[in-house]
């Protein structure tokens, strides 16, 4: 059953709240990694490999060396000793195929982007300008940039590692024991019922976040300083030690204003890592700041996946198996979550559906293309965006609305708690109800009955209703799962609270918000719980000397796992605080009852506020015996369970049949995140987060030449939207509870880019189903959609062209 | 280099411009930012958002892109709202210069950024400056702008968290002088 919720009522958790954070960022005085200015501060410019595969013969650094300004020019082989690695924290098998990852490369470069050389100089101008002096010899070796054709082994990525394939990850259902074989499934469904078999093109995209990543280490004190434009700042503290033998509790790492990130700041990065390193050689501090053309080649990418689909069901459209067969590309290395990005997706491709049979298996593969590692959803997206379209092709196939046929396979409220065939026991949900709701604010009727007037009349703009029922798993993560699957660390949170003597408090979390406004609900939660005003709480993060332990924010899981620890401290935090108010009420403790910020005695009017108590225990002038005279509490939390957000989505689509141009007509979503904080802040999670879902469909990709070379490598090419190229949208939400944590959160930070692009793809498909058409590839751009409506029919199969979009238009000439 | 000297020959600077590595060629230009009168020598190449952000320390004018295409970097060149990437030091001289920082007045917020607080339209924050800076030369244009002169007129800002649903909606707000 659902759980129903029956919380007492609460004055801060769950009131729109605008953010304390505003008022600094509103007003510019921010502090980006890239403001920090320190005395005697040199800069940095990277020398970077132009080539996707080259042996490095020669690194000429004398021209560069004696350019003005110039402080010092760092090769790989200078720097080899100290430099440290980028790792991988999560192979995914025993035998996984790991290429060492050096920050800046000696001899051998795996794609174009790496690092060969560091210049040193007293202004970043000056740096730039000598970095073009230092000659770089190389030996260009083939290189290869399409993962099938890197499944032969014909051209190694790695020549020493003699293989591409990196690593084979499977879970059968059968095997499990969590349902049956998939494989007897679908042969029983090619006699007497339906098998649908797709092959899907997740594109390869970039996170794109608007702060360039910086990064200022100051080595002049005692303890090593480094600020650095991170999500993780300890999990960057640990890579760091543990790679470079610099004792952890001589690294300090800083968070500060962190400019966005969504997943493309959760590595640590082959910059922070040889900034720390020239910095250490040359003793003073030094600044790092990539251009945004460097963050687009040189940061970690997200998504690229080839999936093999085969969904097996009766002929009334009841799913009896599903079988799922993913290539991913890591691209030149196996990055910090690497091959667990994709199998994130394994327990999620069977998303909120009852499939009797199910196997997921996920080959990862190495290429000459810059690494790949999570972006929003990570690993999710791409399951969704797998089921959500085949469950749209076998409505098609059946002959009924996409939405009954969903309904027909869902988990219903009634059977919660739900252990899935991908062994994932999902606790609360109630896809009925977001599934009414949103069709309800979308007039999804009235919509329908447009698409069918447009049909009939032949309009040459036609209208095409996605429909995206999804779940995902959030709040990473049980540290004990997480030990099964072989990954490097827990998955707990970590705070503390600090009661100060003039009545304020002071939160420390482990999590880094980014943008998600953690400081105004860890505020609104400890004024709640400890019953003080919103104004009297300042929470405190992104510093592993203020916050020295954490796991940092990334995967939903900052409200989930970090919230919940917040909410024990605070619990802590009352129980310690008991006896002492019974000591100076001259009371048993087992009378003190604590409301709303007061201490009483039961049955009486005597009470104590929890701010005079913070005052007492600061003089502890009279303080009971045996107690420690201080109230601070901390706690570390370790979920039990992930917790699953779930949701409908609708979005409408017009496709114009004689240009291939799509307009977003409508975009309604009804999302279960579970009990909210702060509708205001969730709001605008969801917004972001499904703009960025849409760009995956519409816009956003990769691309790379035949050499390697990364064209979309500024925001002239690669075409983030604009607001001229949205629209405003509906969101509301259903309510159940989560039962992993006290508040019955679940998580939103991915929701909305989960969800989206499916939407927005079975849209278009929809509007064109018609002609025969049944898939367009991401992103589907005006001439995709075009090059389908044109070749309908003359592809049986009914797909679109596949090929990637050119950059240029090779039939047209010359290239201008 | 070429573009610079062509640059500098048609806006009649130098017409002696050397290479950056070579002695650089300093020019003096006197700017007003955010009310204050400054007189700094600059390179003929340094941008004007350099400018602000290195030699005067008006941080809060941040740089996302190299293309002009992010616009984090918007400010208000005698009034007018330009991307101070695309635009020397040298240009600015003898002009007013307003940032984000300068904005705010008496300790009270501009209109603009109230409603951007209001309404919820700003994240991470990276893009809020050059933002806010655009959404007050959009509505000194068009003090009453629909949607979709709303969305066209912050087309060459961009922001990766808030899907710009809130950002359209607190210009509303300001246009509609704080009424949601």
């Amino acid at each position: 059953m659902t759980v129903t919720d029956e919380r007492p009522a609460t004055k801060e958790v769950g009131s729109r709240r605008t953010r304390k954070e505003d008022q600094r960022l509103i007003t510019g005085r921010t502090r980006w990694t890239d403001n920090i200015q320190l005395p005697g501060m040199l800069h940095l410019a990277m020398v970077r490999s132009p080539f996707a595969h080259a042996k490095v013969l020669s690194v000429d650094t004398a021209a560069a060396k004696g350019a003005p300004g110039v402080m010092g020019v760092f090769t790989g082989a200078d720097l080899a000793e100290t430099q440290g690695a980028n790792i991988n924290a999560w192979p995914i098998t025993a035998d996984q195929v790991t290429p060492t990852h050096l920050p800046v490369v000696v001899d051998h470069v795996a794609c174009a982007g790496e690092i060969v050389a560091v210049v040193a100089a007293r202004s970043a101008a000056a740096a730039r300008d000598a970095a073009e002096l230092v000659d770089v010899d190389y030996e260009e070796l083939p290189a290869v940039l399409d993962m099938k054709e890197a499944l032969t082994d014909a051209v190694l990525a790695h020549p020493d590692l003699g293989t591409n394939k990196s690593a084979f990850w499977t879970l059968d259902s059968a095997e499990a024991g969590t349902g049956a074989d998939v494989d007897e499934a679908i042969a029983k469904a090619r006699e007497d019922g339906i098998v649908i078999e797709r092959e899907y093109r997740q594109q390869r995209l970039i996170p794109a976040f608007m702060e360039p990543r910086s990064t200022v280490v100051d080595p002049t004190g005692e303890q090593i300083v480094i600020w650095s434009a991170t999500q993780v700042p300890h999990i960057l503290r640990f890579c760091i030690a543990a790679t470079t033998g610099i004792p952890e509790s001589k690294i300090r790492v800083i968070a500060p204003d962190v400019g966005g990130g969504f997943g493309g700041k959760l590595q640590t990065t082959p910059e922070e890592f040889a900034t720390l390193a020239v910095a250490r050689k040359l003793g003073k501090p030094v600044k790092y700041t990539e251009t945004r053309s460097e963050s687009l080649l040189s940061g970690h990418h997200g998504r690229d996946q080839w999936q093999r689909l085969t969904l097996s069901a009766e002929k009334d459209g009841t799913v009896t198996g599903f079988k799922v067969e993913l290539l991913a590309d890591l691209g030149a290395y196996v990055a910090i979550v690497g091959g667990g990005v994709p199998v994130l997706g394994a327990w999620m491709f069977n998303s909120i559906y009852k499939f009797p049979a199910y196997r997921f298996t996920v080959q990862t593969i190495l290429t000459n293309k810059p690494w790949v590692d999570a972006y929003r959803g990570a690993g999710r997206p791409e399951a969704t965006f797998g089921i959500e379209r085949m469950m749209d092709e076998l409505a098609a196939e059946v002959g009924v609305d996409p939405l009954a046929i969903r309904e027909k396979n869902w988990i219903t409220h009634e059977e919660f708690p739900f252990t899935t065939v991908a062994g994932m026991t999902y606790d609360s949900g109630n896809y009925e109800a977001a599934t009414a709701r949103a069709t309800e604010l979308f007039d999804y009727d009235g919509m329908r009955a447009e698409q069918r007037r447009r049909r009939e009349s032949g309009d040459p703009v036609q209208l095409g209703i996605g429909v995206s029922t999804f779940t995902e798993m959030c709040g990473l993560a049980p540290s004990r799962i997480l030990g099964q699957l072989n990954y490097g660390a827990g998955g707990w949170e970590h705070a503390s609270i600090r009661m100060l003597a003039t009545g304020k408090v002071e939160v420390i979390t482990g999590t880094s918000p980014h943008g998600q406004g953690h400081e105004t609900a860890w505020s609104q939660i400890v004024a709640d719980r400890l019953g003080i005003p919103f104004e009297d709480v300042e929470v405190l993060h992104g510093d592993t000397q203020i916050a020295p332990r954490g796991l940092d924010t990334y995967g939903s899981r900052s409200l989930v796992v970090g919230g919940e620890a917040v909410v024990r401290a605070a619990d802590k935090v009352i129980e310690k605080a008991k006896p002492v108010a019974a000591h100076l009420l001259e009371a048993d403790v087992a009378d003190i009852e604590f409301t709303d910020g007061t201490f009483g005695v039961r049955g009486t009017d005597k009470g104590i506020g929890i701010a005079d108590l913070a005052l007492a225990a600061f003089a502890a002038h009279n303080w009971p015996d045996g107690l420690e005279p201080s109230l601070d509490a901390e706690a570390t939390f370790d979920p039990d369970n992930f917790s699953f957000p779930h949701g409908t989505h609708l979005c409408a689509m017009e496709v114009d049949t004689e240009t291939g141009a799509t307009r977003m007509r409508k975009y309604v979503c009804v999302d279960d995140v579970g009990v909210i904080v702060n509708p205001l802040i969730v709001e605008g999670q969801v917004h972001g987060g499904l703009v960025q879902g849409i760009a995956q469909a519409l816009w956003e990709g990769a691309e790379f030449d035949d050499n390697g070379t990364l064209v979309t490598g500024s925001f002239v090419d690669y075409t983030l939207p604009t607001a001229a190229d949205t629209i405003s949208f509906v969101t509301d939400h259903t309510t159940s509870p989560s039962t992993t944590n006290t508040l019955g959160t679940k998580g939103v930070g991915e929701a909305g880019t989960i969800a989206s692009t499916p939407a927005v793809v079975n849209a278009i498909v929809d509007a064109l189903r018609p002609r025969g058409i049944h898939d367009v590839e991401m992103p589907c751009t005006p001439e995709r959609v075009w090059r389908a409506i044109r070749s309908a029919g003359a592809d049986s199969a009914g797909a679109a062209p596949s090929a990637a979009q050119p950059h240029f238009d090779e039939s047209e000439g010359d290239v201008q | 280099m070429a573009y610079l000297k062509t640059l500098a020959r048609q806006q009649g600077w130098h017409d002696d411009l050397k290479h950056p590595t070579e002695e650089s060629q300093m020019t003096r230009i006197t700017v007003t930012v955010d009310d204050v009168s400054y007189t700094d020598e600059v390179e003929p190449r340094t941008l004007l958002v350099h400018y602000l952000r290195e030699q005067l320390g008006k941080t809060g004018t941040v740089v996302g892109c190299d293309t002009s295409n992010c616009g984090a970097c918007t400010v208000h060149l005698d009034g007018v709202s330009v991307k101070s990437c695309n635009v020397l030091a040298v240009q600015a001289d003898g002009s007013t210069v307003t940032t984000i920082e300068g904005l705010a007045t008496d300790g009270r917020l501009h209109p603009v950024q109230e409603a951007f607080h209001e309404c919820h339209a700003l994240q991470c924050g990276y893009c809020t400056p050059g933002m806010i800076m655009q959404s007050i030369d959009l509505l000194r244009d068009n003090p009453d702008p629909t949607e979709q002169e709303i969305r066209e007129g912050l087309e060459g800002n961009l922001c990766r968290c808030t899907g710009y649903h809130n950002i359209v909606k607190a210009v509303q707000y300001a246009a509609a002088g704080g009424a949601k």
